[in-house]
């Protein structure tokens, strides 16, 4: 694989869907709007968890607000990067232009995946960063080089959970054609990392850390920047990125087999 | 004679409606199961007894709970994307040369997939009392008539507001992002998530003034036998649908005249 090739080619996508964006400038202004919103909203929805009491699952509200920043900041880049490219996909195989993806002397997950790009998804993302620090200082955490690390490698590995379930849902489009409501029944489960993992009942943990990996996705994160979490439960982290990562692009090559264009 | 013509006509669009929603059952039903985020804050208010603090048994919050998933059910409103989506592929130039309000076709549209909609809704509603054998109950047939009655004015309120974003699409192309902002305050303030009795006091001094809280946690208050002002809930709903409808007609008949036929 030809690194050098790739990266002039991802500036170029940058480049059209840039442009092709910024003519819609005032929806820019609305999103952003929209981000701010949402933001306090889910704020204004953790004040009144603990109005009456001071720790849900063991969380304080200011460690709970570790965990919406770093949900917004995550929710920015699924709406910045998979958000538009994945119901690209859907377009694609409906109407039979994968067949000119497939065709490009390029690999066709990176073209899919990284084609567009939502540049209002970007204030969303600092948005979260601002909450971040604010949190940093709040919580008085120190800030050194292993935990600096240590941060990276979780919020990585959550972007890299994260792809993969929405890859995972959008490569289920060449047999099922429609998954707009797979997208939102993911998009429902996700809703519930904005809250701390303890805070559910036993049964839902499970649920969320077996079956759909959102505890992965959050909680960890938060935990290693608190000081909380245990070396183990960031290993884990690593492998199950690792796993998710290895079988969305297995199950890409597979379902590619049965793809089929349309009206052809 | 001319109510004949009325009733003729709407029964045939409810019956192509519904027939067309027939087909798309499975995404129905992933729409259904999207729509379970209420009873994952249930699990964090009886989780955390957050309830203790508000008065309100566990078993009314689950009630609560169930029913304003419900009332989302049965309230979903989405014409704001189909005309969006018609508008820009030029599909509404043929609507309105017909001697029918285009609207009533979406109207027809989301009525008729409310009724392919229920059966997928009880099933979730049997697993729900599975779960949580102790709250289930049989509410008087007076209340579940006017909670019915009130859950289909909170749809007519949205439907109302969506159809007045819709038009927007006559001056600018996504309308959407509009509502998608709009979405946010409905989300936090209407009792979704968490009922509009539990807010802070600065909240609950304004907020009965808006349509939100007449939009799920009223009906929902109403059917799960919560305490709720019925003729003042009720009276608001229709208050509020007096407001809007002449706003519609209005940007209505202002956006028909700007209308330039897209993609044709």
């Amino acid at each position: 694989m030809n690194l050098g090739k790739y990266l002039t080619i991802y500036k170029k996508f940058l480049h059209t869907s840039l442009a092709s964006e910024l003519e819609y400038k005032a929806n820019i202004l609305v999103d952003l709007i929209t981000a701010i919103l949402s933001l306090v909203g889910s704020i204004f929805l953790l004040s009144i968890f603990f109005q009456n009491s001071g720790y849900i699952g063991g969380w304080k509200f200011e460690q709970a607000l570790i965990i919406q920043a770093i949900y917004t900041i995550l929710n920015g880049i699924t709406n910045t990067w998979f958000n538009p490219n994945l119901t690209e996909i859907v377009k694609h195989i409906r109407e039979g232009t994968l067949d000119f993806v497939l065709l490009k002397p390029i690999d066709s997950q990176f073209f899919i995946s990284l084609k567009k790009l939502n540049p209002s998804g970007f204030l969303e993302i600092m948005l979260g960063f601002f909450l971040l620090f604010f949190c940093i200082r709040i919580n008085q955490i120190n800030l050194n080089l292993s935990f600096v690390t240590l941060s990276l490698v979780t919020i990585s590995c959550s972007i890299c959970i994260l792809y993969s379930l929405w890859f995972f849902i959008s490569t289920t489009t060449i047999w099922f054609v429609k998954t707009w409501n797979a997208i939102e029944v993911l998009r429902s489960f996700l809703y519930i990392g904005r809250f701390p993992l303890n805070s559910f009942s036993f049964s839902l943990r499970i649920f969320f850390s077996v079956f759909i990996p959102i505890a992965f996705i959050t909680t960890i994160p938060s935990e290693v920047f608190l000081g909380l979490s245990q070396l183990w439960k960031i290993l884990l982290e690593v492998i199950v990125a690792l796993v998710f990562l290895i079988t969305s692009r297995k199950f890409w090559l597979f379902a590619l087999k049965f793809y089929s264009s349309a009206s052809s | 004679m001319i109510s004949n013509l009325i009733n003729r006509k709407i029964f045939t669009l409810l019956k192509v409606q519904y027939s067309n929603m027939l087909e798309y059952r499975v995404e129905i039903a992933l729409w259904a199961i999207s729509g379970i985020i209420p009873f994952f804050m249930l699990n964090i208010w009886t989780n955390n007894n957050l309830n203790e603090s508000i008065n309100i048994s566990d078993i009314l919050l689950s009630r609560y709970f169930l029913c304003a998933f419900f009332v989302r059910q049965f309230s979903v409103v989405w014409v704001v994307f189909s005309f969006e989506e018609d508008s820009l592929m030029g599909k509404v130039s043929p609507y309105l040369i017909q001697p029918l309000n285009p609207f009533f076709r979406y109207f027809a549209q989301h009525l008729a997939e409310q009724i392919t909609r229920f059966p997928f809704a009880l099933i979730i509603a049997f697993f729900f009392f599975i779960i949580n054998p102790e709250s289930l109950w049989i509410p008087n047939l007076s209340i579940l008539l006017l909670s019915i009655v009130s859950t289909f004015l909170s749809f007519l309120i949205q439907f109302l507001i969506q159809s007045i974003i819709a038009c927007l699409c006559f001056w600018t192309e996504k309308a959407s992002s509009i509502e998608r902002l709009l979405f946010i305050p409905t989300l936090f303030l209407s009792g979704l998530l968490a009922p509009v009795v539990s807010f802070p006091a600065y909240v609950k001094s304004w907020i009965y003034l808006t349509p939100f809280p007449y939009l799920i946690d009223f009906p929902a208050n109403l059917m799960s036998g919560n305490e709720t002002n019925i003729s003042g809930g009720l009276g608001m709903q229709i208050l509020w649908i007096f407001l809007l409808y002449p706003l519609f007609k209005k940007i209505w008949s202002e956006g028909t005249k700007k209308y330039t036929a897209m993609g044709s």
